[in-house]
């Protein structure tokens, strides 16, 4: 399996060009043979928004959902955007395509809204969390955000999830003495650490450039199931990468450390319910 | 990857790494906006230095435009080694002398004190700048730092009046590192830093304390969010402190966008929220 990490720069509310840039670039990895190309969140819209959210939103049926239907008849193609719902709020979700069709929509369920950043004036919260069945066996996917919830990855890989897909809009933030912001360095450590504890392929994509004087880092990552970092992105710059996923690591990486298999689940099933009727009564 | 995310020595940062963040936010935000160009006043302090040294690194020389702006009474050094900077980094400049634009506005109020010519003067040095914006077609680009922000020592729309600013969340201490890393001159990286708004004004002088002592003690109240009482009892003085605290209080509409009042549902930054780079 040959995934592609398209670490773009998209142009804030530029819908139009956002889309033609990341048609573009399916196109080319159709090409060259890829079977799945992964795009940031918001990558046809751009982050700091604001009140164009109600502008930017783009429904199921929108013709460039339909483009980008068509496009994956030869590739998969994973990429975040703003979504109208049926509801007609608007949320920041992720679309899976594949064999011609939109095949998944998984809405971002951990909406910032701290320090820097205000998604939960505009968002509306997603409230599932779920793995699905992909060509490539079983997957996750989680929107920026929803990867610093431990209880996320936790349930994906419960689901199923053999690979974890993370895509941002991770802004560079807090300096330190030597080596990376203290963002990048975070970010770092919770792609290795979920690859590890969970014996899964974490695919991190993260975008670049800057709006409002706000830089992302960029610095996406492929994550193997033993922990091991299989591919770096650099900080800053756009750049893609084309990474082989060997799905036969994780017989390899679960007979090694089978940490995985041992999660008490139910038993933690029946700690969650005691807490829950501790806080919140019967 | 580190293994280690603590941040080892106050206020130390990564030069390489704070260098192209900079760098490659001037690049993004100027070129967004259709522009090809910076202007910057280049008093020859370390700040307009290391803000023309970032600009050409952004843009290349070509497209970053030095403008000294002596008064009568400025110190000759200052013109020197803005010129000195201009030379090293290859850039273009214009020396357009104050003196006659502002000498009238004394001469008609006799009165006015030091403060308020240094006003005058540091608007008047707007002026200049932004007709030099218009043009050239280049956006003015601004050299204060996180410090003089924080204590509001500059002049409202005037030496703060700018596009952007890459130097805006960098402490004095930090400017200083930045500066050094990028090899400017020893003589402007060492000399007291001035407004030279009159003669022999230093910054620290006027202040009442060092910039050292500043950047330690806001950093404490700012980005480790000690309260004051914190502050005093990890070892500064509490008039010092306290003074500090006070200063940041009091300047902080110099930091903001006027007031407007509300009345419709619809207020300009208020419920009307877009991003500056609406549309680029």
């Amino acid at each position: 399996m040959l995934v592609r990490l398209a670490q773009i720069a998209p142009r804030l509310g530029n819908t139009e060009y956002n889309f033609e840039h990341c048609r573009k670039m399916v196109g080319e990895a159709a090409g060259d043979g890829v079977d799945l190309i992964v795009f940031p969140e918001l990558a046809l819209t751009g982050y700091l928004l604001k009140d164009m959210v109600a502008q930017v939103g783009l429904s199921t049926w929108d013709g460039k959902i339909q483009e980008l239907s068509r496009l994956s008849g030869n590739i998969s193609i994973l990429l975040g955007l703003v979504e109208q719902g049926e509801d007609h709020f608007f949320y920041n979700s992720a679309f899976y395509f594949e064999a011609g069709a939109l095949a998944e929509r998984r809405r971002k369920g951990h909406l910032p809204t701290y320090g820097m950043f205000d998604e939960g004036r505009y968002f509306t919260q997603g409230n599932r969390v779920e793995a699905f069945s992909s060509r490539f066996g079983r997957v996750g996917v989680m929107i920026c955000e929803d990867a610093w919830h431990p209880i996320n990855p936790y349930i994906l890989c419960q689901d199923g999830a053999q690979i974890l897909f993370i895509i941002s809009n991770s802004p560079v933030r807090g300096m330190t003495e030597t080596g990376d912001f203290l963002s990048v360095q975070n970010w770092q450590l919770i792609c290795r650490s979920y690859a590890l504890l969970y014996s899964c392929f974490v695919i991190y994509v993260n975008r670049v450039g800057c709006e409002d004087g706000v830089s992302f880092s960029g610095c996406s990552q492929v994550v193997g199931p033993h922990g091991d970092v299989l591919e770096s992105l650099p900080f800053l710059e756009e750049a893609v990468a084309t990474v082989k996923i060997d799905l036969n690591e994780l017989p390899k990486a679960r007979i090694h450390s089978p940490v995985l298999r041992d999660e008490k689940f139910l038993s933690s099933i029946h700690e969650l319910k005691r807490i829950r009727e501790k806080t919140f009564g019967h | 990857m580190s293994s280690s995310v603590s941040v080892k020595k106050p206020l130390a940062i990564n030069c390489e790494q704070v260098v192209k963040v900079l760098s490659g936010f001037i690049r993004t935000e100027v070129l967004k906006t259709g522009f090809g160009k910076v202007v910057l006043g280049l008093s020859g302090g370390i700040d307009s230095s290391l803000s023309a040294a970032l600009a050409v690194r952004a843009l290349g020389p070509a497209n970053v435009i030095g403008v000294m702006m002596p008064y009568e009474t400025s110190n000759p050094d200052s013109l020197a080694d803005a010129e000195l900077m201009t030379r090293s980094l290859g850039i273009a400049h214009r020396v357009l002398e104050i003196t006659a634009m502002v000498k009238p506005f004394f001469e008609q109020n006799p009165e006015i004190d030091s403060v308020r010519r240094g006003n005058i003067m540091a608007r008047m040095r707007m002026i200049v700048l932004y007709d030099v914006s218009a043009a050239e077609k280049a956006l003015v680009l601004g050299t204060s730092n996180k410090t003089e922000y924080l204590l509001g020592y500059s002049t409202l729309w005037g030496d703060s009046a700018c596009a952007l600013n890459p130097l805006g969340d960098l402490y004095k201490t930090q400017v200083r590192a930045l500066a050094s890393y990028l090899e400017l001159p020893e003589r402007i990286i060492k000399k007291k830093p001035s407004a030279d708004l009159w003669i022999g004004q230093t910054d620290e002088d006027e202040l009442g304390f060092t910039y050292d002592q500043a950047d330690a003690v806001l950093e404490l109240l700012v980005d480790k969010r000690l309260s004051v009482h914190q502050a005093v009892e990890s070892g500064f003085p509490a008039d010092l402190v306290n003074h500090i605290m006070k200063v940041v209080r009091q300047t902080q509409y110099k930091r903001q966008m006027p007031l407007i009042a509300k009345l419709s549902n619809r207020t300009i930054n208020r419920d009307f929220r877009f991003p500056r780079d609406w549309g680029l």
